[in-house]
């Protein structure tokens, strides 16, 4: 097992290196002297004049692998800086972010959990709710932000709305799926004990749809990080997806790629933190 | 009736009341009649009732077993004993009162020995303890866990979690829970269906070392004619519902064997218990040949 995962680590690194190695091999500056020398001299001027001097080192494309590792070096060193509206650390704006996310989520959570209970609970309440469940669930999270801030007024509370309208159906499905997909015996086990209903629903129904509720999460937290960064390009202000689209305008492609980059790994850091949680509750039958 | 040669086998048949019943010598009348069931019936579909006019009585102490082919209808009948179902029509009465829904004076130990999954043994058991006497400290519940923990022979096994036990040491728990809450009657759903032979002998021996020390009153639905041999008092034979040419006829209780075997028997000497096979070849007789309703007697 180690051996193999051992191998895994090499593989991966070779994966990077080559990637990494396409980069810089893709972002060389285009054979410069060899061109320069055959322009002509009102040429070069006219290319001085447009700042497109020969030999100044810069290049017109994507970012090389050095300038990439320069504005990682740089955002990473002072995080949390602060200068005005249109220039925050990349620390601060993942904090605005995840502060969305968080509050969005937590919302869904309080509505889609003992909503998804009784639910999967009541047949009769399965049935009735199903067709609004049908024809909200499909809807675009970003449909909503129009309405949200024609209602709302304020933005920043816009894309909490966003994020909780995301996180509400995979935890609302998954709680009623869970707790009706409870184990009869279970059910008859605690009502031979005349268990009472409170202590039922927490003794019993939520230990056993525990594994299928967190799954329910993990999936809504995955779709509120994929929502967030849209949502905060629509939005402005403040986030991750707010600074993607500022440094995109201020034609900083390094920052971009490095935003990310971060996106990417708070991401997974996320949902490795649910995959922890739902090992804890899930039960070997 | 059936006599055999030896005449250790009394049969009587509840489709003729006017039998007169033969008492058991150890029982005394003030324990009569502790369960009685009248005239339960169940159908699922309209005017074809799986069993019908089934009536009974256990008296306290008792341990009667209910045997018959599958679809017959006894888990509905252990099921409407247990509250988690209802009849059709027909009552049931315990200790004078009519049963209204489960109660935590009937134990019940279910055939999947339905253990939660995310609890330890001990935990499960605390569950049905608490459940009992909500008012009890921890330490109270833990004392009185492990002393059934221990009827069982599991203390080595307390806090481990159902997956690491073996389907034997499962079905203990299972059977360590029902005892635990004190019911004052016990209905075990074939607890012992799923086990290996081997293993199933020993908690026969062990189930009826308790039973017999505690004076539980005992319904259990089997398939095993050798258990309900060794573990019963009385025994009874169900027959299936079926189509016959005059029209359906429901199933119920074709007969209710009395076991005369002495009650200090063991799962290794009764096969030499004299006038075993006389009873052993009864009940197998009936299960082959007479087990559907209106089968020649």
């Amino acid at each position: 097992m180690t051996s193999l995962n051992l191998k895994a680590a090499f593989v991966s690194l070779l994966l990077l290196a080559l990637f990494l190695g396409i980069w810089y091999a893709a972002t060389l500056p285009a054979t410069g002297s060899a061109t320069t020398s055959a322009v002509a001299a009102e040429q070069a001027e006219y290319n001085k004049m447009m700042g497109k001097e020969a030999g100044s080192g810069k290049t017109t494309g994507f970012p090389t692998l050095g300038q990439m590792g320069a504005t990682v070096l740089q955002q990473l060193s002072d995080p949390f800086y602060d200068n005005g509206p249109n220039d925050k650390g990349i620390a601060i704006q993942l904090g605005h972010s995840l502060m969305r996310v968080g509050m969005g989520f937590l919302l869904a959570c309080a509505v889609a959990i003992p909503l998804g209970f009784v639910i999967g609970m009541s047949p009769l309440l399965q049935k009735a709710f199903d067709p609004f469940i049908q024809v909200l669930k499909p809807i675009s999270p970003l449909a909503w932000m129009p309405l949200a801030l024609y209602t709302i007024k304020d933005s920043s509370v816009s894309g909490v709305f966003v994020i909780f309208i995301c996180s509400v159906w995979p935890m609302l499905l998954n709680t009623a799926f869970g707790v009706a997909s409870v184990k009869r015996e279970w059910l008859n086990v605690a009502s031979t004990l005349q268990v009472k209903p409170l202590r039922r629903a927490l003794r019993v129904i939520l230990p056993a749809a525990a594994p299928t509720i967190l799954t329910g999460m993990r999936i809504s937290m995955g779709i509120a990080w994929l929502v967030i960064v849209a949502a905060e390009m629509l939005v402005g202000g403040t986030g991750i997806g707010y600074f993607v689209w500022n440094e995109w305008n201020n034609l900083s492609l390094t920052n971009v790629i490095f935003a990310i980059l971060v996106i990417g790994i708070v991401g997974m850091l996320l949902d490795l933190a649910f995959a922890r949680a739902q090992k804890w509750v899930t039960y070997v039958e | 009736m059936l006599n055999d040669g030896g005449g250790t086998v009394i049969v009587d048949s509840t489709r003729n009341p006017s039998q007169p019943w033969i008492p058991d010598p150890v029982r005394d009348d003030s324990k009569r009649g502790f369960l009685k069931v009248e005239g339960l019936s169940k159908s699922f579909v309209p005017a074809k009732p799986v069993f019908a006019d089934v009536s009974f009585t256990l008296d306290k102490g008792e341990f009667v077993c209910i045997i018959g082919h599958s679809g017959c209808g006894k888990t509905t009948i252990l099921n409407v004993l247990a509250g988690l179902d209802t009849a059709t029509s027909g009552h049931v009465f315990m200790d004078g009162r009519e049963l209204a829904g489960p109660s935590l004076e009937r134990g019940v130990v279910f055939q999947s020995h339905a253990l939660m999954p995310w609890l330890t043994v001990r935990k499960n058991i605390a569950f049905a303890v608490e459940s009992r006497w909500p008012e009890w400290s921890r330490a109270e519940v833990d004392v009185h866990v492990e002393k059934f923990v221990a009827m069982v022979g599991l203390v080595a096994a307390i806090d481990k979690k159902p997956s690491q036990l073996s389907g034997g040491m499962k079905q203990r728990v299972g059977i360590a829970r029902a005892f635990a809450i004190l019911p004052k009657m016990l209905l075990l759903d074939e607890p012992f269906g799923a086990l290996d032979a081997l293993t199933r002998g020993t908690i026969q021996d062990e189930l009826m070392a308790i039973v017999r020390q505690t004076q539980q009153t005992v319904f259990m639905i089997t398939h095993d004619v050798d258990e309900a041999i060794l573990l019963s008092d009385r025994i009874l034979l169900m027959s299936n519902g079926r189509e016959a040419p005059g029209g359906y006829l429901p199933g119920g209780i074709a007969e209710v064997v009395t076991n005369t075997l002495p009650r200090a028997r063991t799962r290794a000497g009764l096969h030499h218990l004299p006038g075993y096979y006389e009873l052993r070849n009864h009940i197998v007789d009936f299960l082959v040949t007479r087990a559907h309703a209106g089968d020649a007697h």
